[in-house]
């Protein structure tokens, strides 16, 4: 089977279980188009050959009644894995390798998949292209020279491309849904509590999610299910019913409320982006659901509170990279003098600038005037939502203000690249699960997502929404392999 | 508001990263630009709002207080750039 990197998550579990493909098949047309897209830069670390071992394994004693038997699959560099490398996109973790597994990994191997390699993405998770690598940026399946979005970015490019059947990136502001947008596929965040932390490297603590990537809405459904679960290792991880979710998957969403928010209509707005979002308030009523136009007033606070929160967790997360537990070190006259050049060769520009920024606003003097007022505005952003869903039961989005750029084409304007989240960044302060569809494409021929947020703890729901939806939309990427010589 | 160098010196220091002129003055220009559009915040009125400090409200879990991984010195010590026995070593402290 020449096709089988073409093949959905949901047929290659059905192939393998039916024995129509072998672990080792599988395995091995993703390694083989994996080391025929080098120019995508879309891993940092490759595990090919114990990849193979493990699935010649898996053959040897397969086991079908695990939901992933005997799949490869790449995940984020900011998961830790044991024994392999993770550097979190950054020079400071070049050298780190884990005596632990992430959590949200160790479930995903427990249901038999094989780990691929890992993937690249913007330092620390900060950033909207994948620019801000120490391993350099990613190139978009999609076309040349064209960012995969970020921070997620190695992940969607792996998807989009057919490097990896399905795969897991972390959102903090948009860092799953942002990328799956420009690349033409799914990403889901799921709500703050859904899947542990323990074992991300930590980013801002009260905001990120990690959640699956995949070409479809049905794929993004069963591997949520493998990575959803309770863990005490992570204290703000929540006990709450999780479903079967890909078992319950219905595309039945007649008489669903859909709430059509009229601030996300911004200044400066692409009239394609606006068109796409007119087509998918149809698609939602072709569905048999009906749209309903409310208010989230404070969304544009959104931002700015963002900008606070997230760089204040950020710099006390990153206070522990300081040369002497693990990590990077640089040569110093003394003790200070070494974690004050440890920390300025290891960081990259857009790190720094993300430390200096919460330093300040936590610093004395400024916190009750930037930090406690983030926290209040949060506030507020969330009782938007809160009062929205007492009419609504999920609300519909376009996903990113545009469609993806050129690298290179937002690097030296800080609030220009942010303005790409100012969609997705609200999701995240409120906690709450958004999934992320392409739903169309732009006049160069770019893809276009559409975004539907969902009470907390109702991803069923808005997969359902996606699902019906996927079906009429009938979205194709158009993937040219324009990287394979 | 204006960041000047001399903020961005004193934040360089409370975050222990070094940074020299030319960096500090375009950290400045960029930090700046960023605070500007944080300003925005000040247009909202918050003084009887409370302020979200937990996204999950629940009450944190209580656990009873065992030791759960045990003997893992040596992993623990595994990573540091530079270690002797069970210890990190850093530039001497005390002169």
């Amino acid at each position: 089977m020449s096709d089988i990197t073409k093949q959905s998550l949901t047929e290659l579990v059905e192939n393998i279980k039916n024995k129509k493909l072998s672990s080792t098949d599988v395995t091995k047309a993703f390694i083989d188009r994996s080391e025929k897209s080098v120019e995508l830069n879309a891993y940092i670390t490759n595990d090919f050959t114990s990849a193979l071992d493990k699935a010649k394994k898996f053959d040897q004693k397969p086991n079908f009644n695990l939901k992933l038997p005997g799949i490869p699959m790449a995940v984020k560099d900011l998961f830790c894995t044991k024994d392999i490398k993770t550097t979190a996109g950054s020079k400071i973790l070049n050298n780190f390798v884990p005596t632990y597994e992430s959590t949200v990994t160790e479930n995903i191997w427990n249901e038999g998949a094989i780990l691929l390699g890992k993937l690249n993405c913007d330092e620390f998770a900060m950033g909207s292209s994948n620019e801000t690598s120490f391993f350099g940026n990613v190139q978009s399946p999609i076309d040349k020279n064209l960012v995969p979005g970020g921070s997620s970015g190695g992940s969607a490019s792996a998807v989009a491309g057919q490097l990896t059947p399905v795969t897991i990136g972390t959102d903090t502001g948009g860092s799953i849904r942002q990328p799956a947008s420009f690349t033409g596929i799914v990403g889901l965040k799921p709500t703050y509590g859904s899947c542990s932390r323990y074992g991300i490297v930590a980013f801002a603590s009260s905001l990120d999610q990690a959640g699956p990537m995949a070409q479809n809405v049905k794929d993004c459904a069963l591997l949520h299910e493998v990575i959803s679960s309770y863990d005490p290792k992570d204290s703000t991880s929540i006990e709450f019913k999780r479903n079967h979710y890909s078992k319950e998957l219905t595309n039945n969403i007649k008489g669903k409320k859909i709430g059509i928010p009229k601030e996300y209509r911004v200044d400066g707005m692409p009239k394609e982006i606006e068109d796409l979002w007119q087509k998918g308030i149809q698609y939602i009523k072709d569905c048999g659901a009906e749209t309903i136009d409310i208010s989230l007033p404070n969304t544009s606070y959104a931002l700015p509170t963002y900008y606070i929160v997230a760089p204040a967790e950020a710099s006390s997360n990153l206070a522990r990279y300081d040369g002497v537990k693990y990590g990077f070190r640089a040569k110093g006259e003394n003790l200070i003098d070494m974690y004050e050049k440890t920390r300025s060769e290891g960081f990259g520009a857009e790190v720094q600038r993300r430390i200096m920024i919460g330093t300040y606003v936590l610093s004395s003097g400024y916190y009750d005037a930037y930090y406690l007022k983030a926290q209040k505005v949060r506030k507020l952003i969330k009782n938007d939502f809160d009062e929205a869903y007492k009419k609504v039961d999920a609300i519909l989005t376009p996903s990113t203000p545009s469609s993806a750029f050129k690298i290179g084409e937002k690097t030296n304007d800080p609030v220009s690249m942010y303005l790409n989240d100012i969609f997705t960044v609200p999701v995240n302060l409120a906690g709450l699960p958004g999934i992320s569809i392409p739903a169309g494409h732009d006049s160069k021929g770019y893809p276009l997502g559409l975004q539907i947020i969902g009470k907390a703890f109702d991803e069923q729901n808005i997969l359902n929404i996606a699902y019906a939806m996927e079906e009429k939309i009938n979205f194709k990427n158009k993937i040219t392999d324009w990287w394979i010589k | 508001m204006s960041i000047d160098l001399k903020t961005i010196k004193h934040i360089s220091k409370l975050a222990r990263i070094s940074v020299d002129q030319q960096r500090a003055e375009k950290l400045a220009g960029d930090l700046n630009s960023i605070f500007d559009f944080i300003e925005k915040l000040n247009e909202l009125k918050t003084d009887n709002v409370e302020p979200l400090t937990s996204i999950a409200e629940t009450t944190l879990k209580l656990r009873s207080d065992e030791v759960k991984s045990k003997n893992i010195r040596e992993q623990i010590i595994k990573n540091s750039p530079q270690n002797n026995e069970d210890y990190f070593v850093v530039p001497k402290v005390i002169e």
